[in-house]
């Protein structure tokens, strides 16, 4: 890869051509605020927040884009918090906090830009859900069992498995709950149980502690595709 | 067969229909002569021709674009032109065949010009119609003149020339001459076509795509359709050139349509059309002996307004959910599958085999300095002339409304054009002199958008309109980024609000900063252009927005919650037209007295104004 030099916010730093400019922030500690990103799923540029302004030229005209997307190059100029940046930040924020007053993830970083009431009606029907699709990604990407997915558009659009029904793939392996920045995704577990997406599983208990630690479904897949034999995955990850 | 005897014998068989001994019936038989009616005037040709005893053939032909005259039927007599008919129904058709078909006794009234060569007395020649004067008609050429299911007819008219000129040339010289002929994108967008070529033909990859949207979805734009509908094979020839243009020795290349499945008809005729090409030899392998290979398969979209955008569009074709992608590589270099694509409309691609036959330099000699060659647009809304037009670039706003348009319906005041669809905006009277051309209706706030062009008069409400295209995109979101989504919706409902009289003035600086962020920060260009509607008529409009706030009225009389109905009791005549009509019974009285509107029951639907024929029913 070719090192390049860029600037952000005036501090001049070295990448490398093509990577993408959040990570190129968030290695030189600038930070950006993100909702729908996450280091080991493709990103989308589904929330917007990680917006920047790019010029070329020092008095250039400036150009809004997504930086988990966007990817650099040579001689590349960018203000991470300009005027429109900030706009496009405090519209989804201020949008965000009126579909999801419950989501302490946006409350928190609306606040961080000043926002501490929305001035749109609340909504009620959305639950938590901002539909950054880390889940639907998670789910097919890491997991690769692909349970998750959309339904319906618009305001309207919601993740969940095809036709809100208990998926036949999913293995309850939880990792969509543990992505969701909102805490809108709820698995619970009780005994041998453990539910989510309206579906149940038996859990296996640990060979040496004796805890229910994760479905049968769950090993049985990891065993398949990483070739482990189930036996050994017979033993929760604290007894390993 | 070769491409000479194919033409010979296309041409044989057109020419022996146009003199022919037998009389030829022609009816405009595309979607919308179908709705107006067409479709019964073809079920009762083959009886009242019998009953008459005369023989004679009947072809369902395209559309020719004035929507206001349909159905169209056209009759030609052994020896005499073909003459025109207009707004035929079941009774004119029986008036048209006894009078003129058998006895030759012509009723001007009922005709709307002779379409092609010919005189008649008494009847001018379409080209010198109103609506028709000042059009040129370079995609629309073939439209509503031939018969769409007959390759031969296209043929003969000077179809699959220009392919096999085409072939016969460099690609890169064909992809020189469309740059330099200036066709720019009549999807939307306008990007040069020329320079999107070269992108992909100098892009790496084993194969390229070329693809075809026929996705049209504004509201009120129908060019794309009644194209595909009346002249398919103009497009299919515009695409081979283009893979031709795009691949030839560089790679494979496959094509693509993809046509909205709410167009059967455009999906049927296309279906036929490629059917007929591959027969012929122009498409499929070794395309007319060059060994250049190429085939088009249809796919139907599933009927998303965001699937006509080029990356969502791209997505569904995959066989995925129609989103966007953010494109900071483009589909020239990484489009459908990743590979090498070119993506034009449907009119772009029609636009294509003229530049071909008649050079470059005749198609950037006509329009505007950044805007060459034609323009198609659904002239409709409040004129008196409604249809698709085809006029070159530069045409002023005013020729549009009062020449070819007609004018204002019913002599109402002229208030405002909207243009580009739900991405457009409104240009008020003041800008009636504007020049229509891709840049200067983006500098007024407005844009091309695939041409559709709708003529607004006192009657109509601004705030009104802002809400309906507002509410359309609302519908139409996918739901990706947060600021079209959520965003939009938002607009909405301060929009809503507004015109039930519930609006604040400070909605009005919130509507404008709202709309400002979801420009910037929305992913895809429907997302970008969506408060183009909201932020035109707020920025020609204000007072209207104002009245509705402060005085709580809406002049326009649209609003219904701002508007009430009354009767003058001067000019009622106890007609009783409005008790018959009313679904609440709200208007009542006794016949011949002074009726009444109780406002307890009125919904203000407007039925009682729309049918007094004294202009007793006021509205305030």
């Amino acid at each position: 890869m070719d090192k390049i030099k860029i600037e952000i916010d005036g501090r001049k730093l070295e990448a490398e051509k093509g990577e993408y400019l959040l990570g190129v922030c968030q290695r030189n500690g600038i930070e950006l605020p993100t909702l729908c990103q996450n280091d080991q799923v493709t990103p989308e540029g589904r929330c917007r927040m990680c917006m920047t302004e790019i010029r070329w030229e020092p008095a250039g005209r400036g150009r809004l884009v997504v930086s988990c997307l966007y990817p650099v190059d040579q001689g590349l100029i960018v203000d991470t918090r300009s005027e429109n940046v900030m706009l496009v930040r405090k519209t989804v924020l201020e949008l965000l906090l009126a579909r999801n007053p419950e989501a302490k993830a946006v409350r928190e970083m609306a606040e961080e830009y000043g926002i501490t009431k929305s001035r749109y009606p609340e909504d009620s029907e959305y639950g938590k859900c901002i539909l950054c699709g880390l889940c639907v990604r998670t789910c097919r990407e890491v997991v690769g069992v692909e349970a998750l997915g959309y339904m319906h558009r618009g305001p309207q659009k919601e993740v969940g498995p095809a036709f809100a029904e208990p998926s036949p793939v999913c293995i309850g392996c939880g990792a969509c709950a543990f992505v969701c920045p909102t805490g809108h995704i709820v698995m619970t577990e009780q005994g041998d149980e453990r539910k989510i997406w309206g579906k149940a599983f038996k859990m296996e208990k640990c060979g040496k502690c004796g805890r229910y630690y994760a479905p049968k479904f769950e090993l049985e897949w990891m065993s398949k595709v990483t070739g482990v034999p189930y036996e050994k995955l017979a033993v929760c990850p604290d007894c390993r | 067969m070769d491409f000479k005897a194919i033409q010979e014998r296309s041409r044989k068989e057109y020419q022996d229909r146009l003199n022919s001994p037998t009389p030829v019936i022609y009816v405009g038989a595309a979607t919308c002569g179908l709705a107006a009616g067409a479709g019964e005037l073809l079920k009762m040709l083959p009886s009242e021709l019998e009953a008459l005893k005369v023989k004679a053939e009947v072809v369902p032909v395209g559309c020719i674009g004035p929507c206001c005259f349909e159905p169209l039927v056209d009759v030609q007599k052994p020896g005499k032109p073909r003459v025109s008919f207009m707004q035929v129904n079941p009774r004119k058709l029986k008036t048209i065949l006894e009078d003129y078909l058998v006895k030759d006794v012509m009723h001007p009234e009922l005709a709307l010009g002779i379409v092609g060569e010919g005189q008649l007395d008494g009847v001018p020649p379409l080209t010198e119609h109103q609506m028709f004067k000042g059009q040129m008609r370079i995609a629309l050429r073939n439209c509503g003149y031939m018969d769409p299911h007959r390759i031969e007819d296209y043929i003969a008219r000077g179809g699959y020339i220009a392919l096999e000129k085409a072939l016969k040339m460099k690609p890169e010289e064909i992809v020189d001459w469309v740059k330099k002929s200036g066709l720019r994108g009549r999807g939307g967008g306008g990007f040069g076509t020329g320079r999107k070529w070269e992108s992909v033909r100098k892009a790496e990859g084993d194969i390229r795509y070329v693809l075809c949207n026929g996705d049209e979805g504004d509201p009120g734009a129908f060019m794309d359709r009644s194209t595909m509908e009346s002249d398919p094979h103009a497009i299919i020839e515009g695409m081979i050139i283009a893979a031709y243009a795009i691949a030839w020795g560089k790679s494979r290349a496959e094509g693509y349509m993809y046509v909205r499945n709410e167009y059967p008809l455009a999906v049927k005729n296309l279906v036929l059309a490629l059917e007929q090409a591959r027969k012929m030899g122009f498409l499929g392998k070794n395309i007319m002996g060059s060994g250049f290979d190429f085939e088009i398969r249809i796919n139907r979209g599933g009927g998303a307004f965001v699937c006509g955008e080029s990356s969502a569009l791209m997505r569904s074709l995959e066989g995925k959910s129609g989103e966007p992608r953010q494109k900071y590589v483009h589909a020239s270099d990484k489009g459908l599958w990743d590979k090498p694509t070119n993506l034009n409309n449907v009119e772009t691609y029609a636009c294509v085999p003229e530049i071909v036959n008649k050079g470059w330099e005749w198609f950037s000699s006509i329009g505007t300095k950044g805007s060459k060659g034609t323009k198609v647009f659904s002239l409709v809304g409040k004129v008196s002339h409604s249809g698709l037009v085809e006029v070159p670039m530069g045409i002023t706003l005013r020729e549009m409304v009062y020449t070819i348009g007609g004018g204002i319906k019913g002599g109402k005041k002229f208030k405002a054009v909207q243009t580009g669809g739900p991405s457009g905006g409104v240009i008020p009277e003041s800008m009636i002199d504007l020049q229509v051309d891709f840049d200067e209706l983006t500098r007024v706030g407005s844009m091309m958008g695939s041409g559709g062009m709708i003529v607004m008069d006192e009657g109509d409400c601004m705030v009104d309109v802002a809400l309906y295209y507002t509410r359309f995109l609302e519908g139409e979101a996918c739901g990706k980024c947060v600021p079209c989504r959520e965003g939009v919706r938002r607009m909405r409902q301060i929009l809503s609000r507004i015109t039930e009289g519930k609006g604040k003035m400070e909605d009005l600086a919130l509507l404008e900063e709202l709309g400002r962020g979801i420009q910037i920060g929305s992913l895809c260009g429907l997302g970008q252009s969506a408060p183009a509607p909201m932020l035109s008529t707020l920025k020609y409009f204000r007072k209207e927005y104002e009245q509705h706030i402060l005085e709580k009225k809406c002049y326009a009389g649209v609003c219904a919650s701002l508007i009430s109905f009354m009767i003058d009791p001067e000019k009622c005549d106890g007609c009783h037209l409005c008790e018959v009509y009313c679904p609440t019974a709200a208007a009542r009285g006794e016949k011949k007295k002074v009726h009444k509107i109780n406002p307890e029951l009125c919904i203000k639907c407007g039925i009682c104004y729309d049918v007094c024929t004294r202009e007793a029913v006021v509205k305030k």
